[in-house]
């Protein structure tokens, strides 16, 4: 693809490019090869289809080399990329960033697929189905979650665990969550979502470590391309905001998924993230689970918006809403969103609708707010048994697929179980090695301190 | 003087909110051993029986009671106008609050934790603190902010910091800390009558502590005015002659099991329980140290920049002539509060409180 500089000042070079129509593929495409060209795309590249189809279209591109500090942003890039994706499906900004009228689902609760018709298929928000080799390895994901919350779930009650708030019914949302994403696009996770952090290749034990109490964190955020579990309520969000907009910045096509409750959705942070992505027109993937609580209150006391969903509009960015136990549909919805985010049509909100079948966490007792036919008619569905029953019909589950799933399953649970019985207690002078990056002279005395004590204890034993 | 609102709930009338009353006075008469929960959960209804412009209101507080209970049964008694769940939002129940005390109610909230009030922390430092004095006193804001904070019990990251500081150093809030059963009741009660902001810091750790009280005769002498206020009043949880140890909130009962343990060697330790950070008793503090000699300050909150270095200040410029050693302070290492599994290490002990008594020269003066 031959590149020219056209004008140079100071910070931006601009240069135009043409290319072959087969060549257009997507935004993030072109900013690849400007950026082993050693540019840095400061904006999407303007494409033009300058003598129209079947000739060659031309392109300008304003970026600078590598070498150069200053940045600059194009201001109407949202704007012009709601409209330009909108075109592409042939609505208006409005139906495409509302929500389908309906939510978006492909399983029944039987596990039947739902007539084409009914499976998403108004005009642009089309969902094909997934394909057999993705669907089985998700199962494979689901079944490993369902084991992980209730090998945990057993640690804490059996008290080697502090506290361990369990997924156990939204697994399809957190297995969806995690295949969605490439090697290199990143996760913000909440505490209620370790099984989507080890679906992303965390290892369990890591994932452990600040649920059994020895340290806040127990991975390292860059290792996985995982943000620390997020505690403080929607704050992540906003970090999941800079990750998108660094990464743009330097013209990679990282996505970056950022994950909340739906009581979270009523903070303040939950908004201006929303905002600050939609403006920046930054590929984040903003995924809330709505397992109907927050805590002891219902969804119906947090809003009373027409669907979470809806709130995208507002912000300028597109909404669905989807079937949260429907892990075909939950694929479908979030891996549409990804491709859109990363090919750099902006933000997008998926909202899951699903169900905290078990308490908040087990210092809860969710006798005091719910009703036990409530949950009952959750459990009547399941995502687990939904989704193998489908795969079972559609001949893709053999006895021996099966097995060897089962099996998978439960060398994790066994791997939690072995790590969590081991009776390592962390090192108390860790306390002050990470306050900063290196210890001020006070840390140092304090550390002295405490250490002279355990050695003085250590004597009087 | 109040708006009146109704108090009765959707299921109950009037008439069965009398019976509750009622009942619920009945139950409370005589010494019996009461929880701190349940003296902050009573306090709350009998201010809110008392008057109706008392609101409570914040995140679980409603039919969950709050994840601590200590609102437990409220919603039932009172109504869904009078004690209610909020959507999940910090600044705004605080942001709110203002408003409901700009226009003539006594709204009580609840921060869930400690470190989920620091959204509001916008609210309550331009706002909360500020109002009064913005507008010379026209616009008064008579709110309590209830935080549970500080550790023990072995809690995870966000739910364990002692943020006293930050309150205390914003003029314009008072700040109160209650460490017995009887104290939670009344501190609570006056934190409700007062004409200006109360954030009042509850030691999640005492929650479950227990004392004999008689709650029924504590709400008679309160809103008699038989007892005397806490505000700016500390305590003297235990009376000595050689040293006093200065403490607030959940580092007085440590204070007070270090005392006993000096005891057994020979050493006569006061224990002064603060009560209200602000404002704060200079006076009390002081006759003390002046008669002991020798000081230190116990808090759970790291040391640096805290209330603890503000209470040594205090008392050295007030008692610099009858010192016989440096006002020493056991306090949080400067870190962030630490994992479960290491928690034992960061808290004030008994061990590390003798540690610092003996080291207030007692060779030089004998
Ligand atoms: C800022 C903040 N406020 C309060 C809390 C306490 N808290 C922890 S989880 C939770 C409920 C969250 O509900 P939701 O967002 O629906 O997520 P879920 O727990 O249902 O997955 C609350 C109130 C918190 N962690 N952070
Ligand atoms: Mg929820």
């Amino acid at each position: 693809m031959p590149l020219s500089a056209l004008s140079k000042n100071h910070h931006v070079v601009t240069v135009t490019f043409s290319f072959c129509l087969q060549d257009y593929r997507s935004h993030a495409h072109f900013s690849r090869i400007f950026r082993e060209a050693g540019y840095i795309s400061v904006a999407k590249p303007i494409i033009e289809l300058r003598n129209g189809l079947g000739s060659n279209p031309q392109g300008l591109l304003r970026c600078h080399p590598k070498s150069r500090k200053a940045w600059t942003v194009t201001i109407n890039e949202s704007r012009e990329a709601m409209e330009q994706v909108s075109s592409k499906f042939g609505i208006t900004p409005e139906d495409y960033m509302l929500p389908a009228r309906t939510e978006i689902h492909m399983l029944d609760v039987n596990g039947k697929l739902h007539p084409a018709g009914q499976q998403g298929a108004e005009p642009g928000h089309e969902y094909p189905l997934p394909s057999p080799a993705a669907l089985l390895a998700a199962y494979e994901q689901l079944v490993i979650g369902r084991r992980v919350n209730d090998q945990n779930s057993a640690l804490v009650r059996q008290g080697r665990m502090a506290v361990y708030p369990s997924s156990h019914g939204q697994e399809a949302c957190q297995v969806a969550a995690a295949l969605c994403l490439g090697e290199d696009d990143w996760m913000f996770p909440t505490y209620r979502d370790s099984v989507a952090v080890m679906a992303k290749g965390v290892a369990p034990m890591e994932v452990m470590t600040s649920f059994r109490g020895d340290w806040h964190s127990g991975y390292d955020p860059n290792q996985y391309k995982v943000s620390v579990q997020a505690t403080p309520l929607t704050t992540q969000l906003l970090h999941a905001v800079g990750v998108a907009h660094a990464a743009k910045l330097r013209g990679e096509d990282t996505v970056v998924l950022a994950m909340c409750g739906d009581g979270a959705t009523s903070e303040g942070d939950f908004h201006e993230a929303l905002n600050f992505a939609a403006v920046f027109n930054l590929p984040v993937i903003f995924f809330v689970q709505n397992n109907q609580y927050a805590i002891s209150v219902p969804l119906s006391q947090q809003s009373v918006a027409p669907s979470l969903a809806h709130k995208a509009v507002g912000y300028g960015m597109a909404g669905e809403r989807v079937d949260g136990n429907d892990l075909v549909a939950l694929l479908a919805v979030l891996g549409r969103a990804v491709r859109l985010a990363r090919e750099g049509n902006g933000p997008l909100l998926v909202e899951a609708h699903t169900y905290r079948m078990q308490a908040h966490t087990n210092a809860d007792d969710a006798t005091r707010y719910r009703e036990d036919a409530e949950v009952q008619a959750w459990i009547a569905k399941d995502p687990l048994t939904r989704m193998r029953s489908y795969l079972a019909d559609a001949g893709l589950l053999t006895e021996a697929a099966e097995e060897r799933i089962t099996a998978s399953a439960e060398a994790v649970a066994k791997t939690l179980r072995d790590g969590m019985n081991s009776e390592e207690t962390p090192d108390p002078a860790e306390l002050f090695a990470y306050v900063f990056s290196s210890p001020t002279t006070q840390l140092t005395e304090q550390a002295h301190m405490l250490a002279d004590e355990l050695a003085r204890e250590e004597d009087t034993k | 003087m109040s708006p009146s609102i109704s108090t009765s709930s959707p299921a109950n009338g009037n008439v069965s909110a009398e019976t509750a009353a009622q009942a619920a006075r009945t139950a409370n008469t005589g010494v019996q051993s009461v929880t701190f929960a349940k003296a902050l959960n009573t306090a709350l209804a009998d201010a809110m029986e008392h008057d109706s412009a008392v609101l409570m209101f914040g995140e679980d507080v409603g039919v969950l009671g709050g994840v601590f209970r200590i609102t437990d049964g409220l919603t039932k008694r009172f109504g869904t106008g009078r004690c209610f769940d909020t959507p999940l939002a910090e600044s705004g129940i605080v942001g709110m609050a203002i408003g409901m005390a700009m226009n003539g109610m006594r709204p009580v909230i609840e921060m869930q934790f400690d470190a989920f009030a620091y959204p509001a922390f916008e609210q309550i430092a331009s706002h909360v603190a500020k109002m009064h004095n913005r507008t010379k006193g026209k616009m008064p804001l008579p709110m309590v902010i209830r935080i549970p904070y500080a550790g023990g019990i072995g809690g995870v990251e966000h739910h364990c910091d002692s943020s006293e500081a930050y309150y205390a150093h914003t003029p314009g809030l008072k700040v109160f800390t209650p460490s017995t059963v009887k104290d939670a009741y009344l501190m609570l009660r006056e934190a409700i009558d007062s004409p200006d902001p109360v954030v009042f810091m509850e030691p999640k750790k005492l929650y479950w502590t227990k004392e004999q009280v008689d709650l029924e005769s504590l709400r008679l002498s309160h809103e008699t005015s038989m007892v005397p206020p806490t505000e700016g009043k500390a305590a003297i949880a235990r009376a000595g002659t050689d040293a006093t140890l200065i403490a607030y909130g959940p580092s007085v009962s440590t204070a007070l099991a270090a005392a006993e343990a000096a005891a057994l060697e020979g050493r006569n330790l006061e224990v002064i329980d603060v009560r209200t950070i602000v404002p704060f008793d200079d006076a009390t503090i002081s006759e003390s140290v002046r008669k002991t000699g020798r000081a230190v300050v116990i808090s759970e909150a790291p040391g640096f920049a805290s209330v603890a270095s503000e209470i040594v200040a205090r008392v050295q410029e007030r008692c610099f002539h009858s010192l016989a050693a440096p006002v020493l302070r056991v306090t949080g290492f400067d870190t962030p509060f630490p994992p479960p599994k290491l928690e034992k290490y960061f808290l004030p002990s008994v061990d590390r409180i003798l540690d610092a008594v003996d080291a207030l020269q007692w060779e030089e003066v004998a």
